[in-house]
């Protein structure tokens, strides 16, 4: 290569290549992390298992709201199941009616079961895991979903 | 006699006053000729911003109703009454709502700040909207103004987005439950996820409802991203764009209006004159710095009139009529704040800001389509607007173009009676859930009242579309149509929704309970 044949790239070509692809690749590592932040690493929030007290005080064919907690707790002849009261469309609480349970922010209806019946739930309302602890009490965990049907005999 | 240092600071000091005005208001005068005036516009910082002369079709009223300044107006508002707010707001779950109690009714004025800040952001909520649709039906958005018109789409998303997350900061039920709401249509994704069971693999939903809250559900992390959002982002956000906003009006070529008349005959003060025609033989260049009356030479005059002061006199009036009218109802009228936030029981029924209903009502339809798919659908088509009309004509002038007016007003009936049929049928007979309880949830989240309605205004504008032969009229045809349905749905939720979002002529016939 002569040294008068111009070179393939000058030094100010060069540089500004340079600056330019640093720019946009700081940049673009940049945002990545900074749209990572505030995509929560660790959940916050309580523990949904709720302790309801010993089984002998819900009375076969009884039905328990229990509004902290957001179930619905029911004790027919073949034990017991809980149903969740958070609407499976956009998460308002229901509401006891005459067929099943309604929804007071979209009008969402269900039935007994919380099989939908009416409206724009997506979902059934959930059914939830019932268990007892060692001395005995109901525990329901909110955060675990069991089949439409499932009872927990006592 | 030399003067000595003392003297002359001595005459300094005594001048100071004179000195210190003579630096600060460089004229130090009211401008008299054409000159100064054209000065007092561009040596200053807040008015240079404007061009130097106007022209007279701008200052017309009916133009623009003002509606961009007011919406600027109630904007300045809401900051200035908004950092008032700051100084008493708490964000956090345990203090928020007892900190806006003792705004309402310890604080000295803190009531009154309280209500002009909300009724600024209402009012904002508005003139953004019918500055919109100002814009479009003067077709303002031609050539070479699409990029300004993408950016107050920008500013419209931003000025709801700032009205949702203010929303959430008072933490009463009110609050809580829009905002329970607000983020499960984040969510909502997830039904269409769910029903072709791919959640576990793919939840967007799931993301930009964790991305809001920062947590599965409303709480402390919520309260303090909406404030974050509120106070910072989203006003900085706001401010940058109405910068470049303003900026890109001045860089159109002002406020879009016909083209002034070229050569032939033109209005010159009333009569009809031929216009200048120049010589190939002489040069006109100095005649332009010539004071005073000047040959226009080979076009028409440009009928402007210098902005100072006739342009600040009307935007003045514009922005103090903001400012009253705000007043006025924050005197009033009371910002509402309802009992603490209850996570256990929800508002009956629990209502969204009423500029949200219209999709509220969607949303009763499917959560998906009516709280994602089909707004994000009306931005994006809003969005392609001035890139898919690009015929020019009819810039400046309301509905400009032959027959506009007519299928408008066409388009007007057509969208009422279409959405208030849809409505009542849907009111009546209920949808596809209430005939049949195990259908698949896809056919509600692609068939419901929500969607019809799109695609029926989708194929009215087509058929105008062939009908016509004219894409500003589709255009024409599907704004109306959208406009008109996002009113009357807004309108049917806000009065004729009551408890379980049932159906009622009054509010008054609510049941009791």
């Amino acid at each position: 290569m002569s040294r008068l044949d111009p070179p393939r790239i000058n030094r100010r070509s060069f540089l500004s290549l340079a600056s330019m692809g640093s720019f946009f690749a700081a940049l673009g590592t940049a945002a990545a992390g900074m749209f990572r932040l505030p995509n929560p690493a660790v959940l916050p929030g309580p523990v949904r298992r709720f302790k309801l007290g010993p089984p002998e005080q819900f009375a076969a064919g009884s039905e328990t709201a229990f509004a902290e907690q957001g179930l619905v707790l029911f004790r027919d002849d073949e034990g017991f199941y809980a149903i969740s009261s958070t609407c499976t469309h956009l998460g308002c609480t229901v509401a006891r009616s005459q067929d099943g349970f309604a929804c007071p922010c979209h009008g969402s209806r269900f039935d007994n079961e919380g099989s939908v019946i009416g409206g724009p739930a997506p979902r059934p309302l959930p059914w939830l895991e019932v268990s007892r602890v060692a001395n005995g009490d109901l525990v329901v965990n909110a955060d675990s979903e069991v089949p439409e049907g499932t009872r927990y005999r006592v | 006699m030399e003067e000595t240092a003392t003297q002359e600071f001595l005459h300094n000091l005594r001048t100071l006053p004179h000195s210190v005005k003579e630096a600060c208001f460089r004229l130090g005068k009211a401008p008299e000729s054409e000159r100064e005036e054209s000065q007092a516009t561009f040596h200053n910082l807040f008015l240079h911003i404007h061009s130097v002369r106007v022209h007279l079709r701008t200052l017309s009223p009916t133009l623009t109703f003002g509606l961009g300044l007011m919406a600027t107006a109630s904007f300045v508002l809401t900051l200035i009454t908004g950092v008032l707010l700051m100084v008493y707001y708490k964000p956090s779950t345990d203090l928020a709502y007892q900190s806006i109690k003792d705004i309402h009714f310890a604080v000295f004025t803190g009531r009154f700040i309280r209500n002009i800040h909300r009724w600024a952001a209402q009012f904002m909520v508005v003139v953004v909207l019918l500055h919109m649709a100002r814009v479009f039906f003067t077709a303002s958005y031609k050539k070479p103004r699409e990029f300004n018109w993408l950016v107050g789409l920008g500013l419209l998303v931003i000025t709801l987005a700032l009205s949702f997350t203010g929303y959430l900061l008072p933490w009463d039920q009110l609050a809580y439950w829009a905002i329970t709401i607000g983020s499960n249509i984040a969510n909502s994704p997830r039904e269409l996820t769910d029903a072709i069971g791919i959640t576990k693999y793919f939840d967007p939903g799931g993301f930009q409802k964790r991305l809001l809250l920062g947590a599965n559900y409303v709480g402390q992390d919520a309260l303090i991203r909406f404030y974050v959002l509120h106070v910072f982002v989203l006003p900085l956000a706001l401010v940058t764009l109405l910068g470049v906003h303003f900026w890109r009006i001045r860089k159109d070529g002002g406020l879009a209006k016909p083209e002034d008349p070229m050569g032939g005959l033109a209005e010159w003060g009333g009569e009809r004159r031929p216009v200048f025609e120049p010589l190939a033989t002489k040069t006109y260049g100095l005649m332009a710095l010539v004071k005073g009356q000047r040959p226009p030479v080979n076009r028409g005059p440009e009928n402007t009139v210098m902005s100072w002061p006739r342009l600040f006199w009307a935007e003045l009036s514009v922005f103090m009529l903001t400012v009253a009218t705000t007043l006025i109802l924050a005197f009033y009228s009371d910002a509402p704040l309802k009992e603490l936030a209850n996570a256990a029981i929800p508002e009956n029924p629990a209502k969204a800001p009423w500029y949200f209903l219209g999709i509220q009502e969607l949303v009763s339809y499917s959560a998906f389509t009516g709280g994602l798919l089909i707004p994000v659908i009306v931005v994006v088509g809003l969005a392609l607007i001035p890139f898919l009309d690009r015929r020019a004509g009819g810039e400046g002038t309301w509905f400009g173009t032959k027959s506009e007016r007519a299928v408008f007003w066409q388009s007007f009936l057509f969208a009422l009676a279409v959405t208030a049929g849809m409505l009542a049928f849907t009111v009546n007979y209920g949808w596809l859930r209430n005939w049949s309880p195990n259908i698949h949830q896809l056919w509600i989240i692609v068939i419901n009242p929500g969607s019809l309605l799109v695609v029926i205004f989708a194929g009215w504008s087509i058929l105008i579309l062939r009908r016509k032969n004219s894409v500003r009229l589709a255009a024409v045809s599907l704004f109306t149509c959208f406009l008109v349905g996002f009113i009357l749905l807004t309108y049917f939720a806000t009065v004729h929704r009551g408890p379980n979002w049932h159906f009622y002529w009054w509010p008054s016939q609510w049941p009791i309970h």
